[in-house]
């Protein structure tokens, strides 16, 4: 049968398609985009009528999909793992509720923090929620894994998370479609009170969670994704998680290696195959991809009784993503023969394009914040990030979707000034609206600056949900419509746009400017039509 | 046959195309394939790499173990060089000669030659010359995929083919214009070998 070449997400795009998906929530985030983007694009979700548009955030994704699934569809919500945690109020209540049709939560993981502000482990959510996740190895299981998913959701009516991480995301390969699935028939839960997390029934819910944990445990056990591998050399045994499983076969398969080894793509872990292998061998080697999860698991809080080796005793690097490399030095095989890089290569750091509107507004905001010393302008997430970098050092913080708001109001209120907030637009709709309404509700003295390039840049041109409508946002949150000002960020505006931004800094109260010019690539892209 | 390829530039620059060439005309040849590529930040601007491997036997990591490459295909000088620990002893260094310049500190030219010398095989050639030549300034990644293209043990014609496959929808003068770009690049690298 013909392949389709599909990265990592796009596998897991085609996967829930053909299991029979309704409709696709999510926020784009890397390495997590391509999922819904893939959906976006295919000839066939258009025909079925999937829904595929952008949500404002992760939460209204994951809660749009729990709706989705109340009525008895399938659905899938994606994001990557720092949205999970805008998305954890709901994601944990999903483990009481449970689902109805069946609901996959995607979650790519970026170890390394290639493009993220963090490595967390998203397996730990899963943990946390009592709730089954898998974590494929390759693009074929990751397809193959969205009927599964959908299988033990639909059994068991709870969501079931598909976990994903960078290399395995936004890598290609092969994959062969299976028979598609008809979506399902819309059909309200068996019991009236299922979605309903009163007290008195949210108990009732978690004993029930709690009660299914064992089937859970043999769902894991007999599933096709964990593989045991008996060997002859029990002075080691290998669990190998997700991805990682390849790096280990990359550098064993031509070595003399006879050691146990279990594979797991599934979890709650499997509990037989681990105390087979540790009560088979003497010391056991875990290799994952993310935090030391499983590692610590086994390990327990005094480390006494299981010899384990892995990122806690440097084995294998505590952070940061694994590589063949590593993998190989774990295992105690002669490091392949290889280069250092010349002295000469200089690093190539990510930096705004030519023609970005971004520098301009960091040449207007420079102009007037030189005057009051370092240190006053909060940022957030997208490429106005990189406005910290010289030659702009234009911005101080970026922590979260949403804090340089927040963060300004803060400071503000301790007496800092200027209060000034740099966010971009589609930022600005995720979770910049709540903190410009506290903003107003103090009547904070900042300045909130909304870089309007009217796309959703840094993950590749998505539709931004604010597009059109900022200014009525913000008016309708309570700023007062002379103190939201737009500006057209560019060289030629400079002294007029300097002029604006002092007078909205000497203003005590809540001001928005507006630097508003599509960002360099959307304008490229429409000249071209 | 196992070809592990590294592919290597500035984000921006196109090595996504030749690596959706490749990777077209080896599924086409009924080879497997795995690809990495980098989404995201450092696509402005930055340092990108593709891991392309290939192979006619199962394939395991989606990174290339350092060491293990059987080509650097590179549209940048510098940026080839950056790749230099993942080239095997017996591996071909395939490079743009052009420097992208976009950093303050980018180095001489002359100590960047003097680096790429020390490769025991290598191709070095002017792509965006030969592309501007051309009349077609942007292919400048297809020549240099030319070059490339008799040391990936994929049939010629297979890469035609994908380039016809990738532009379809830009027509036939962009079409057109790719295949000479592919050739002259082939052409130049078989002179200079």
């Amino acid at each position: 049968m013909k392949k389709l070449l599909l990265l990592g997400n796009e596998a897991v795009g085609q996967g829930v398609l053909d299991a029979g998906l309704s409709g696709a929530y999510g926020y784009p985030g890397t390495p997590s985009t391509e999922i819904i983007e893939y959906i976006q694009r295919n000839p066939e979700a258009e025909e079925r009528g999937v829904h595929k548009t952008w949500s404002t955030n992760e939460k209204t994704a994951m809660e749009s999909a729990l709706g989705m699934s109340y009525v008895g569809k399938r659905t899938i919500v994606t994001m990557k793992h720092v949205g999970l945690n805008v998305a954890a109020d709901a994601y944990m209540n999903s483990a009481l509720t449970g689902a109805n049709g069946g609901l996959i939560v995607a979650v790519a993981d970026d170890p390394s923090m290639h493009s993220s502000q963090n490595e967390q482990d998203s397996r730990f959510y899963a943990k946390f929620a009592l709730l089954p996740a898998f974590e494929p190895s390759n693009q074929q299981e990751a397809y193959d894994m969205c009927f599964s998913a959908y299988e033990i959701s639909e059994k068991y009516k709870i969501p079931a998370m598909m976990r994903l991480t960078t290399r395995l995301s936004h890598s290609r390969a092969g994959v062969v479609k299976k028979e598609a699935i008809k979506e399902n028939e819309m059909h309200l839960p068996e019991k009236r009170d299922q979605f309903m997390l009163l007290p008195a029934f949210a108990r009732k819910k978690y004993q029930h969670l709690l009660a299914i944990q064992n089937d859970l445990n043999k769902e894991s056990e007999n599933s096709q994704y964990n593989v045991y591998t008996d060997g002859k050399d029990k002075s080691l045994g290998i669990i190998v998680c997700g991805l990682a499983y390849n790096y280990l076969m990359e550098n064993i398969k031509d070595a003399p290696i006879k050691h146990p080894i279990l594979k797991i793509s599934q979890y709650p872990l499997p509990k037989k195959q681990i105390e087979k292998l540790v009560s088979e061998c003497d010391k056991i080697l875990v290799i994952e991809e993310g935090m030391p999860f499983v590692e610590e698991m086994l390990k327990g809080f005094l480390g006494k009784g299981i010899n384990i080796k892995g990122r806690l005793d440097g084995t294998l690097p505590r952070a940061g993503e694994l590589n063949p490399k590593l993998v190989r030095n774990a295992l105690g095989l002669q490091e392949l023969r290889s280069e250092s890089i010349p002295e000469v290569v200089s690093g190539r750091p990510p930096a705004l394009c030519t023609g970005c509107p971004h520098i301009d507004t960091y040449k207007m905001i420079n102009a007037v914040t030189a005057k009051y010393g370092k240190g006053h302008v909060f940022s957030d997430i997208g490429c106005y990030t990189l406005g910290y970098m010289p030659p702009y050092n234009a911005i101080n913080t970026c922590v979260d979707m949403g804090a340089s708001i927040t963060m300004a109001i803060g400071a503000a209120d301790a007496g800092f000034f200027p209060s000034i907030a740099t966010i971009g637009d589609s930022t600005f709709g995720h979770s910049g609206m709540t903190g410009l309404l506290d903003a107003v509700d103090c009547n904070a003295n900042v300045v909130i600056v909304i870089m309007d390039n009217d796309t959703t840049a840094m993950t590749g041109m998505q539709d931004s949900q604010v597009n059109g409508k900022i200014e009525k946002i913000c008016m309708g949150l309570g700023v007062e419509k002379e103190h939201i000002r737009i500006v057209v960020p560019l060289s030629r505006n400079h002294e007029e746009n300097v002029k604006i931004f002092q007078e909205e800094i000497d203003y005590k109260g809540v001001s928005v400017v507006i630097p508003r010019r599509p960002c360099i690539h959307v304008y490229k892209k429409s000249m071209r039509k | 046959m196992k070809k592990d390829i590294i592919l290597a530039g500035v984000g921006g620059q196109g090595i996504l195309s030749i690596a959706t060439i490749i990777g077209y005309a080896a599924i086409e040849s009924g080879l497997n394939l795995k690809q990495a590529e980098v989404h995201g930040m450092s696509q402005r601007g930055g340092d990108v790499q593709s891991h392309l491997r290939i192979s006619d036997k199962e394939i395991n990591s989606d990174l290339i173990p350092q060491g293990g490459a059987d080509v650097i295909l590179s549209v940048e000088p510098m940026e080839a060089l950056r790749y230099k620990p993942y080239l095997s002893s017996e591996g071909w260094f395939i490079t743009n000669s052009t420097p992208f310049v976009n950093i303050p500190d980018y180095p001489d030219m002359e100590v960047i030659i003097s680096e790429i010398d020390k490769f025991k095989n290598k191709v070095l050639l002017d792509g965006d010359k030969i592309a501007k030549e051309l009349g077609s300034a942007r292919s400048m990644n297809v020549v240099i995929l030319g070059a490339a293209s008799s040391f990936l043990d994929i049939p010629y014609e297979k890469l035609e083919e994908g380039i016809k496959f990738i532009f379809a929808r830009k027509g036939e003068a962009v079409i057109n214009a790719n295949l000479n770009a592919m050739k002259a690049g082939r052409e130049m690298a078989e002179k200079s070998k």
